[in-house]
């Protein structure tokens, strides 16, 4: 776990941050337009950063690729991926992935070595 | 500037099936920080100077892995970029407002309120009121979003570790990025992304998280080009 410094440095830059964001184009005066290049790059930003956030907890133990049956990380982050394509519910998703997750544990545990 | 309340409440009423959402992801929000060791105090003042759940969850997760607080800062910018193509978007019906009520939107607007005021306004472009129509939806959204953050918090500093609830970080990051690969060119952004960050996993700073943004992006936006 980070210092207390860290945490705090990062709360006050993200919260700044993050409301710049927000009011940023609402801060411009009505007549000047939205450049068209700008709005192109940003459509990719969300499925591109939030991936990037996730996809290493199921591919990497230890910081090496791990792709295996007994990576059950993989195996429960796969069945959400199925449950979030089908169904697109929040709760669900996170529910079926838990679920999955201490199923595959289990049976990992149960396999003889 | 006098308000009309009957837009505040018709944007209160709208966003009442959306806080169906707004609870759990708020609960999972407040658990996942604290699971992840953020203190709750600092979980819940995240929440009101942020407000913004998936950077939150991000930072703690990076945080847990001894990331510098700049890293953690720029991961958030990254992750909350979406928020300026809402406020370049939902411009048009708002910029003619006066700069206070501008600053007091941009601080409510979060991807609900966008959703449901974009909606509305496409059906009503003429709407006088669509300011007070944000801010009825905006102030009930943020109000249930805290609570629920409140909630999480308590209850993750009394959830054993054994039930892996960590792992409930990941997935809301599935669920949220899911619904986003409509077309060729996003699933393409979110596999070169996932390729780039195991690939260069062994860059310090978690630097990876950068470079797979930048390879998602440049990925999506080519196979645009080539689909056109």
């Amino acid at each position: 776990m980070s210092s207390g410094a860290t945490l705090w440095i990062a709360l006050a830059g993200m919260a700044l941050v993050t409301y710049l964001l927000r009011a940023s184009f609402l801060l411009l005066p009505p007549e000047v337009p939205t450049p068209a290049a700008l709005r192109r790059i940003l459509r990719f930003v969300p499925a591109s950063v939030l991936t990037a956030i996730w996809a290493p907890e199921l591919l990497l133990r230890n910081e090496v690729l791990f792709v295996s049956l007994e990576n059950e990380r993989l195996l429960a982050g796969l069945v959400a991926i199925a449950v979030a394509w089908r169904w697109r519910i929040t709760s669900a998703t996170i529910a079926a992935g838990l679920a999955a997750l201490h199923l595959f544990a289990a049976l990992t545990a149960s396999l003889p070595a | 500037m006098p308000l009309h309340r009957p837009a505040i409440a018709a944007g209160a009423r709208a966003s009442l099936p959306v806080l169906l959402g707004v609870v759990p992801f708020g609960l999972i929000t407040g658990v996942a920080m604290v699971a992840s060791g953020i203190p709750p105090a600092i979980a819940v003042l995240m929440s009101l100077f942020v407000f913004a759940g998936a950077s939150m969850v991000a930072a703690a997760q990076l945080l847990a892995h001894g990331t510098p607080a700049a890293l953690v800062i720029l991961a958030a910018l990254f992750i909350n970029l979406r928020f300026m193509m809402y406020s370049a978007s939902i411009r048009t019906h708002l910029a003619h407002l006066p700069l206070g009520w501008r600053l007091a939107a941009s601080y409510l607007h979060t991807d609900n309120v966008y959703g449901l005021s974009l909606a509305r306004f496409a059906e009503h472009p003429e709407d006088p009121h669509k300011l007070e129509y944000f801010l009825g939806a905006g102030l009930l959204i943020w109000a249930t979003w805290q609570a629920a953050v409140l909630a999480g918090a308590l209850i993750g500093a009394g959830v054993p570790a054994a039930w892996r609830l960590e792992f409930a970080a990941p997935l809301a990051f599935i669920a949220m990025t899911v619904p986003l690969l409509r077309d060729r060119a996003m699933v393409g952004a979110a596999l070169a992304a996932a390729a780039t960050v195991v690939a260069t996993s062994g860059l310090p700073l978690r630097l990876n998280l950068v470079a797979a943004a930048a390879a998602g992006i440049v990925a999506g936006m080519l196979l645009e080009r080539r689909g056109r």
